[in-house]
């Protein structure tokens, strides 16, 4: 017992914090706002800590409900950075949008708890009680800020069709029960290699992939996605974008690859097609888009597109490229965001493209760097957005997949138009209208340091991060 | 012998009753009535589900659904004001056939299930299948990782009504 506790250490931590930081709003009331944003990151912190030092056990615990594994740890390392940089940028952002303090954090950090122990289990029921935790505490936070009509609309909007979602998933997991009287993740394969094709289990099979096709965003089940990121606040659309997708993509990937992968060939035409739908939908949507966050919702359903490029294949080899889109995404995103959370101001102003306009001339640093994720995103060279776009399609290539590799490349450059439309707003156009004093205060700019960094990093070394991607992905052997 | 003479006369009554108040359910005119009949439904199926020894269904069956789901079904009705009834009464709209055609479909299926599962044959399960004691040590060993996560996430539950609540008043 004492073994199984010591594995899930970073979750006790983060969850203890949690319950922590409730009980300090409600002794402190009001005043606790920065302590409360700095006790997360101590709370983040600590987890990753742990996160590291259990970063080469191999283990199980909890009777095989839990299970660490160098996938887990990798990802939980990632899950936790996002939840620092979140918090970093939130900091300022709180106070001004004068949120609950109280309940922002703490849910937050049940968010991201949730989302760790998704990923760090070959047991469908801890999945789905992780996906739970995760899903309850986002739909909270998108309707937490100001007497927004829009906030609340995302946040009921996102719980309704999220039931929805939990609904089929939940359905998926009694099917594969029901035929083959097992929860844990790999018996599935060895049910289906001994030859069980019953179309309960396929049934099953289906059910599971609309489940997280919806947390993941991908068409026809992206329809909350716009409406729910312009809602939501900024940085809760930045922890959404971020952590939410890698949690729910890393998830599915252990699930199908893990247990799915003998059938995965019947079921590459499903996803092959829903590839090719999203990454196309969502980059020609998002060209007519006015609004940034509603622009940039429509690049993360093309984003998630991409990935699926490298998922369907079924290459488990090379699945270490998704891996690592996951990091280059997760950065680029919460970089974008954190530029949109300088720019608007308190009642959702300066969220058109419009207001970009000149930036350049009165802001240049804060043009500089949204300039800099925008080009990550569209996937020039050196930075991270290049080398993971880069990996995908070769992945796509090596596998066989040479039409959908080339669908890719051009939804690329359709993608190009829309960010470099913002850039060109920001450098070459006359301001249109007034924008007001925008608070350049060093959280926002820390957090949008750190991001370049990394993109920069990555995109430069990259053979860092494809190594320990690699081995992350040896678990599927 | 007197104990089975006792759970045959404890059988008729719940499923006479059960039948007798879902069919006084589907035609009462005012909603109210309609939910008030369902919960005498669920509580005869509760008995039966008693009768075959599966004691934790039984149990969930009153705590959840003649307890939680009727409160929520008693306050949509209460909330949009359905206490009149519907006005129009007899008209036959596609939405109305295309139920009694699903309804009619549903109950064919029921009585082909009976007939090919033979359900005349069924038997009570053996004490220990589903009964509290059973279901309660499963949760707190095999299963303890996912209760505590439940856990939390009840927490979270709670957290997020206060907060979507509290946010009025401000």
């Amino acid at each position: 017992m004492m073994d199984d506790l010591s594995l899930v250490m970073p979750e006790v931590v983060l969850c203890g914090f949690g319950l922590l930081l409730l009980l300090i709003e409600a002794f402190l009331g009001e005043k606790s706002k920065s302590l409360l944003g700095i006790l997360t990151l101590i709370a983040a912190s600590s987890a990753l800590f742990f996160v590291l030092r259990l970063s080469r056990l191999n283990g199980e615990a909890f009777f095989g409900l839990y299970s660490l594994d160098p996938l887990a740890s990798l990802i939980k390392g990632l899950i936790l950075v996002i939840l620092v940089l979140i918090t970093v940028a939130s900091i300022r952002y709180v106070e001004r949008e004068n949120a609950i303090a109280g309940e922002y954090y703490p849910l937050l950090i049940f968010s991201t708890l949730g989302m760790m122990i998704m990923v760090s289990t070959t047991n469908l029921l801890t999945i789905f009680i992780g996906v739970e935790l995760m899903s309850i505490s986002v739909y909270v936070l998108c309707g937490m800020f100001r007497e927004n009509v829009r906030s609340a609309e995302a946040s009921l909007k996102y719980f309704l069709l999220g039931a929805f979602a939990s609904a089929f998933l939940v359905y998926g997991i009694s099917l594969l029960y029901g035929s083959t009287g097992s929860l844990d993740i790999r018996a599935y394969s060895e049910a289906i290699s001994a030859g069980n094709y019953s179309s309960v289990l396929m049934l099953g099979v289906a059910l599971i992939t609309v489940g997280f096709a919806f947390k993941i965003a991908l068409v026809p089940f992206h329809m909350w996605t716009p409406d729910v990121y312009e809602g939501a606040p900024t940085s809760v659309t930045a922890f959404m974008a971020a952590g939410v997708k890698t949690a729910a993509f890393v998830t599915f990937l252990r699930i199908f690859y893990t247990a799915f992968l003998p059938v995965i060939k019947d079921w590459g035409g499903v996803l092959w097609l829903i590839a090719v739908i999203t990454m196309s939908y969502a980059n020609l949507t998002a060209l007519v888009q006015e609004n940034i966050k509603r622009m940039l919702a429509y690049s993360s359903i093309a984003h998630a597109g991409y990935i699926l490029v490298a998922f369907v294949t079924g290459e488990r080899s090379l699945s270490s490229s998704i891996i690592y889109y996951l990091f280059a995404y997760a950065f680029m995103n919460i970089g974008a965001f954190t530029c949109v959370m300088l720019m608007e101001r308190k009642g959702e102003e300066n969220l058109d493209i419009d207001s970009y306009a000149g930036l350049s001339g009165k802001h240049p640093l804060l043009s500089l760097c949204l300039s800099i994720f925008l080009l990550s995103l569209t996937g020039v060279p050196p930075l991270a957005g290049f080398m993971a776009k880069f990996y995908v399609f070769s992945t796509a290539i090596k596998a066989g997949y040479v039409w959908l590799a080339i669908i890719g490349v051009l939804n690329s450059v359709v993608a190009a138009y829309y960010y470099l439309r913002v850039i060109m707003y920001m450098y070459f156009k006359e301001p249109v209208k007034e924008i007001g004093e925008i608070d350049l205060s060093s959280p926002y700019f820390l957090v949008v340091f750190i991001c370049i960094f990394f993109l920069l990093y990555l995109g430069i070394f990259p053979r860092d991060l494809t190594l320990l991607a690699e081995g992350a992905v040896s678990v599927f052997f | 012998m007197a104990e089975i003479v006792f759970k045959w006369i404890v059988f008729f009554i719940a499923s006479i009753l059960s039948i007798f108040s879902s069919v006084m359910m589907v035609t009462r005119k005012n909603p109210v009535h309609s939910a008030l009949w369902l919960v005498v439904t669920f509580i005869s199926l509760a008995v039966l589900y008693f009768l075959l020894n599966a004691t934790f269904i039984a149990i969930s069956q009153v705590i959840v659904y003649a307890g939680a789901i009727m409160m929520l079904f008693l306050f949509v009705i209460m909330l949009i004001h359905l206490e009149k009834g519907p006005e129009e009464i007899g008209k036959m709209t596609v939405s109305r056939i295309f139920a009694v055609v699903l309804t009619v479909l549903l109950f064919v299926e029921i009585l082909v299930g009976v007939y090919f599962y033979r359900a005349w044959t069924v038997k009570p399960e053996p004490m220990p299948f589903g009964d509290p004691k059973t279901v309660g040590k499963l949760l707190y060993t095999k299963y303890l990782f996912p209760f505590e996560i439940a856990s939390v996430l009840l927490l979270v539950g709670i957290i997020g009504a206060v907060v979507l609540a509290k946010r009025r008043k401000m």
